[in-house]
């Protein structure tokens, strides 16, 4: 049937296989917009930065501090977690009270200052990683490389450990609450400014992790954040925000659509997600899984 | 009410601002142990500013809130929950994406004593039935119903229920009433929100008349037959 269409399996995999790659980006980090979002009603615009300083914490982890993949892998989202919850107590907390629009400018303005650094010390070129996984599976149809069936398996679980965490257990049933009525959560007895930095906190962690896996995927470079952001903004828009399932399934799914789109009509592929914002902005404006608020 | 007791709340002048509107003008009551109170007044009298300030859910509130003699103006929303107090507000603040159970166990005991989820069920019944039905799917009784079952758990000796009755079937005002009633008796000290004084004066020992953001009279229950004309004309009802 492959062949009918001219189109080796190869091809086709291969391809697929890349789309769920960048799907899993997409997922983890269209999440941490969403949960961000959520309870802090702030549109995260450092999370590309965020994304690229996990992706350079491992690097540095590794070349400064001889601490491999693995290592980094939990040290530097929490590394960049913490920087993220001194970013939110100093600065966006002031901004709470405000419309949307500041925290967006403030946290643009940083991704900008963030992204500036880090151009400024290690260049724009980019940096390598070596795979921490490297060799193979022969499937048959497709050559599967380990270290990109690791990425999409932990991106699964990360993202559905953390919709589970979120919808089905009091920890969760805290955060949801608060997402609606912050006040009345706290007249209830509940630290919700340390709830939001926490929050807050894990949305940056779960960007950075999406960096640290990048980084042996792709290369470390102070752009990789902005050139993704622009997409997974994009993917938030079809999922509609503030809704966890919705942006892990748009995310994987737009993925997808981009590796098919990739196989049978490249031209439109690094067109095709934002066609499809057009789209669904027409005919559902609060997203696919949104609601309107 | 015994004078000699020292009161549970004690607020004094209290004075409370929405942005640059003066709402409070210097309320002055207080609350005794085991005690049902209302402030009664009519809409936009400064009641449920009064319920947000104990609270500190209105962060520009000056004047005296003592609560078992510690103050409370100044300190934050979750400190004052921690000390046993609780509200039931207006709008009841059912979460839509939490199931009823999640909504019943959603505030954290911050006091031993409380009921147990037991106790609320027996209380509650109709709760448990629906326990996994989303919360706002309840119908309006119910979600009042909820309102007050899930702050008798936590430990709490003062509830702040405002206006418990509002829009309800006048069977469901009467299951209500029963239910502040047996709150009393188990112990639990009530402040309630009311423009329906009929209402009140079935389940409260004293009512404070509010106007204009401060305290005009203090009605014990037991005189409110010999003032009800008077009552009635200033509640506009």
């Amino acid at each position: 049937m492959f062949e009918l269409l001219g189109i080796p399996p190869q091809a086709l995999f291969g391809q697929l296989l890349l789309g769920l790659i960048n799907g899993a980006f997409y997922a983890m980090l269209s999440l941490g917009l969403a949960v961000i979002f959520g309870l802090l009603n702030v549109i995260n615009f450092t999370h590309g930065a965020q994304y690229m300083m996990g992706a350079f914490g491992a690097w540095m982890l590794l070349n400064y501090a001889g601490i491999p993949f693995w290592g980094a892998l939990v040290l530097s989202p929490i590394i960049v977690a913490i920087i993220g919850m001194v970013i939110e107590r100093t600065l966006l907390k002031r901004l709470y009270h405000l419309d949307h629009l500041y925290g967006l400018l403030l946290t643009f303005g940083l991704a900008l200052i963030l992204e500036g650094l880090f151009r400024r010390q290690y260049g724009s070129s980019g940096l390598p990683y070596n795979n921490p996984l490297p060799g193979g599976t022969n499937l048959g149809f497709m050559f599967l490389p380990n270290y990109r069936a690791f990425v999409v398996v932990a991106s699964l679980v990360v993202c559905i450990a953390t919709w589970y965490v979120i919808e089905r257990t009091k920890l969760g049933s805290y955060l949801r609450a608060a997402t609606e009525r912050p006040d009345l959560v706290q007249a209830f007895g509940i630290d919700v400014p340390r709830m939001i930095t926490l929050t807050y906190g894990f949305g940056v962690g779960l960007a950075a992790l999406a960096g640290v896996l990048a980084a042996p995927a792709y290369q470390v470079s102070p752009t990789m954040g902005s050139n993704l952001i622009i997409v997974v903004f994009a993917v938030v828009v079809i999922g509609g925000m503030g809704s966890i399932m919705g942006a892990i399934l748009t995310g994987f799914g737009l993925g997808i659509v981009e590796g098919l789109t990739k196989v049978f009509y490249p031209e439109a592929s690094s067109t095709v997600i934002f066609v499809i914002m057009a789209i669904v902005l027409m005919v559902k404006p609060a997203g696919l899984f949104g609601t309107a608020k | 009410m015994a004078a000699n007791a020292t009161p549970l709340l004690e607020v004094k002048d209290l004075h409370g601002h929405y942005g640059e509107s003066h709402v409070l003008h210097g309320m002055t009551f207080d609350v005794h142990p085991g005690e049902v109170v209302t402030l009664l007044g009519r809409n936009g009298a400064g009641k449920t500013t009064t319920m947000r300030a104990i609270m500190g859910l209105l962060r520009k509130r000056a004047g005296s809130i003592r609560y078992q003699g510690t103050e409370t103006v100044g300190l934050q929303p979750n400190k004052i929950a921690r000390l046993g107090i609780a509200i039931c507000p207006e709008e009841r603040g059912i979460f839509a994406s939490l199931s009823v159970r999640e909504n019943l166990l959603l505030p954290p005991v911050v006091l031993p004593g409380g009921l147990t989820v037991d106790e609320v069920h027996e209380l509650f019944p109709r709760l448990e039935e629906r326990r996994n039905s989303q919360g706002t799917k309840l119908s309006g009784g119910e979600q009042q119903m909820l309102a007050i079952a899930r702050i008798l758990r936590t430990g709490a000796k003062l509830l702040l229920l405002d206006e418990p009755s509002e829009g309800l079937a006048p069977v469901i005002v009467q299951h209500i009433g029963q239910i502040i009633r047996d709150l009393k008796k188990k112990g639990f000290t009530v402040l309630l929100v009311e423009q329906n004084f009929h209402f009140a004066s079935t389940v409260a020992d004293r009512h404070y008349v509010v106007e204009h953001g401060r305290v005009v009279d203090m009605v014990p229950n037991d005189k409110i037959a010999e003032n009800a004309a008077r009552l009635e004309a200033f509640l506009g009802v």
